[in-house]
């Protein structure tokens, strides 16, 4: 007579050795990778925001990075995150201009970009779009078409007589329309995309200008403190 | 007790058959969900398509090598914990390789760990085949998965602007499809390849049936 | 933190950046239930309640791993808790309304597979939302996959009775339904600017 051999509950400790095992195992690995991985892609971004950088600020020829602090100061940081400003100096140690990160809505996603802002000459004097998502062939052209790349030159962001504030906030006018410095021309059929460029500008301009200007003896101190 | 290794084809046979007579996109209809989005341009759709053999064939050769260690009842979850774990090794890759591609795929090389396609071989082949098998299984999904993505994407960029691997193709008075480019054209396009290989399918199938006719 | 308004961020998730007809996302459930309304309304019930309780889960995660500085763990445990997530959603929701966990049947375990849900948790972490933003934007991207979801079925209710071609029925008309509804989402591009 044959009995029909009752079935075995699932056995835990296969299981656990399997799901523990592999665990370990998958992050060994991940750490590894990690672990040869950031040196080279630390180098990189930090290569690329040099680049930027010094697109933004065409006199510059040294960057060092400052953070805002609490009391609302500026003073040399070496973190890659938080509030931060690009100080650019020319060979002599002046200071250029100041290189800020700013971003907004675009037509599709996002648009992120760097612009320089020389506190002699109260203008924005360059602007680089960092990421975008925007149509190519129509949004994107934000990013090339050179005339809309001009407006970019000298920008027109003094303060008001208080100088807290912009006295003539960004605007974007349609392409052609440029009558004041403190416009941008923008490009026909890509309305939305230049208009962001702008509305960026506008929000990010009128925070940090007045605090650049204010502070400016911080900037110029990060670099005459320097040792080496 | 160890199962019979199922007679396996030959090792040309078992490459080749994910190139055509078994592509993932085309045939087998999986794994289009996370790629569609990056497959505005031909250069994404190769190295989206390339990310995604890496972590086939990787995760293929671990899950055979590991058949035999893995309880039925927990194998989709470590299934799933080994592809999680070569995507991320890949996403830090392309990071260290070209920081400007990796921005233009985005969240989208995570999302390889989604792939239906992936999971599934693992499933259905890898955890009952050799390590070798399984390896060519995994490379032979892959290219076709990535010469899918290619004929998406080159298709996409050829027409959405007028270039290919950003060649331009076309003289400057080219006007681009635009919508080709957007997502609505990602829809288009697959549509009209597999619709392609529908027509031809039944082309074949009524050629074969036709010779039937005759031979009786 | 983000700069984004509330109501900037649900809108570009439901409608101009809708997951399903601008991301691609969800595209495997989007084009198997959305045959009948009745079931696209659920399995988008379904979708948006797991998008809340994920993001919710996600966006601990995240912190906890940069407070532990094991950012490189985030992929796996994106992908456990969301599977894990699922399961015990649907022990809950069995305990609570057996009714309710009737009407959603089997739509609540393949949300697993989503690519959707994932690609929230990815995105919301890239774009760095604090606790109320990733909230509105599971809600604006759950009911924006609703709503295609809801739209295609009733599209393709329509289509029953049309005469489509032969070398095109099936998935192939579908993608291009899907086509035209992505263009037609498109109008809403600058919405919430």
């Amino acid at each position: 007579m044959n009995e029909t051999p009752l079935a075995k509950p699932a056995a835990a400790w296969p299981m656990y050795r399997a799901l523990v095992g592999i665990g370990m195992l998958c992050g060994l690995l991940i750490v590894f990778v990690y672990a040869g991985t950031r040196p080279v892609i630390e180098a990189n971004r930090a290569a690329a925001l040099e680049r930027a950088v010094f697109a933004v600020l065409p006199a510059a020829t040294t960057r060092r990075t400052f953070v805002l602090t609490a009391e609302g100061g500026f003073e040399r940081t070496a973190e890659t995150r938080g509030e931060l400003i690009h100080a650019g100096f020319d060979q002599a140690g002046t200071l250029v201009g100041v290189a800020i990160e700013a971003s907004g809505m675009g037509y599709a996603d996002t648009i992120g970009l760097l612009y320089g802002y020389a506190p002699e000459r109260d203008a924005i004097v360059g602007m680089q779009v960092l990421t975008s998502k925007e149509t190519p062939g129509l949004g994107n052209k934000i990013e090339t078409d050179p005339d809309f790349l001009a407006n970019f030159d000298a920008l027109d962001v003094r303060l008001d007589d208080s100088g807290t504030s912009v006295l003539n906030p960004i605007e974007t006018v349609k392409q052609g329309k440029k009558t004041d410095a403190w416009q941008l021309d923008g490009i026909t059929g890509a309305t939305v995309s230049s208009k962001a460029i702008g509305n960026i500008l506008a929000a990010s301009s009128s925070r940090w200008v007045p605090l650049i200007k204010q502070r400016r003896a911080d900037l110029d101190a990060g670099v005459i403190n320097e040792g080496s | 007790m160890k199962a019979l290794d199922p007679t396996p084809s030959t090792p040309t046979d078992e490459f080749i058959k994910g190139l055509w007579r078994e592509n993932p996109v085309f045939v087998q209809v999986l794994g289009m969900c996370p790629v569609l989005a990056v497959t505005n341009s031909a250069i994404n759709a190769i190295a989206m398509g390339l990310a995604t053999t890496f972590v086939m064939l990787m995760s293929n050769t671990l899950v055979s090598s590991l058949r035999h260690f893995i309880p039925k009842q927990v194998r989709i979850a470590t299934y799933i914990l080994i592809i999680a774990t070569f995507v991320t090794i890949v996403d830090y890759a392309i990071e260290a390789i070209s920081l400007d591609l990796h921005k233009a795929l985005g969240a989208f090389i995570s999302l390889i760990v989604v792939n239906c396609l992936i999971l599934g071989r693992a499933e259905a082949f890898a955890s009952k085949h050799s390590v070798g098998y399984a390896m060519l299984d995994g490379l032979g999904m892959g290219v076709g998965f990535t010469l899918a993505l290619l004929c998406l994407g080159g298709v996409r960029e050829i027409l959405g602007n007028g270039s290919l691997f950003g060649v331009a193709l076309f003289p400057a008075g080219f006007e681009p499809w635009v919508v080709m480019i957007l997502p609505g054209g990602g829809f288009f396009t697959l549509a009209g390849w597999l619709l392609l290989i529908n027509h031809l399918q039944r082309r074949r199938q009524q050629a074969s049936a036709g010779m039937q006719e005759v031979a009786r | 933190m983000n700069e984004e308004s509330l109501w900037a961020i649900f809108v570009n998730a439901a409608l101009v950046n809708n997951f399903v007809l601008a991301y691609f996302l969800g595209i495997c459930p989007f084009l198997g239930v959305s045959a009948k309304m009745a079931t696209a309304v659920r399995m988008g019930g379904a979708v948006v309640f797991v998008m809340l309780v994920s993001s919710v889960c996600a966006y601990a995660i995240h912190h906890l791993l940069v407070a532990i500085g094991a950012e490189f763990l985030q992929l796996i445990a994106f992908i456990v808790v969301i599977a894990s997530t699922v399961q015990l959603v649907e022990m809950f929701i069995k305990k609570i309304s057996p009714a309710l966990f009737r009407a959603l049947g089997i739509f609540l375990p393949l949300i697993t597979t989503n690519c959707a849900i994932l690609g929230l948790a990815l995105f919301q972490t890239n774009k760095e939302y604090d606790f109320v933003q990733a909230i509105v934007y599971a809600l604006g991207a759950g009911i924006g996959f609703t709503l295609a979801l809801v739209l295609m079925a009733g599209i393709r209710e329509k289509l029953e009775f049309a005469t489509v071609p032969d070398v095109v029925q099936g998935t192939a008309i579908a993608l291009i339904v899907a086509g035209i509804l992505s263009l037609t989402f498109m109008g809403f591009a600058g919405l919430g600017a």
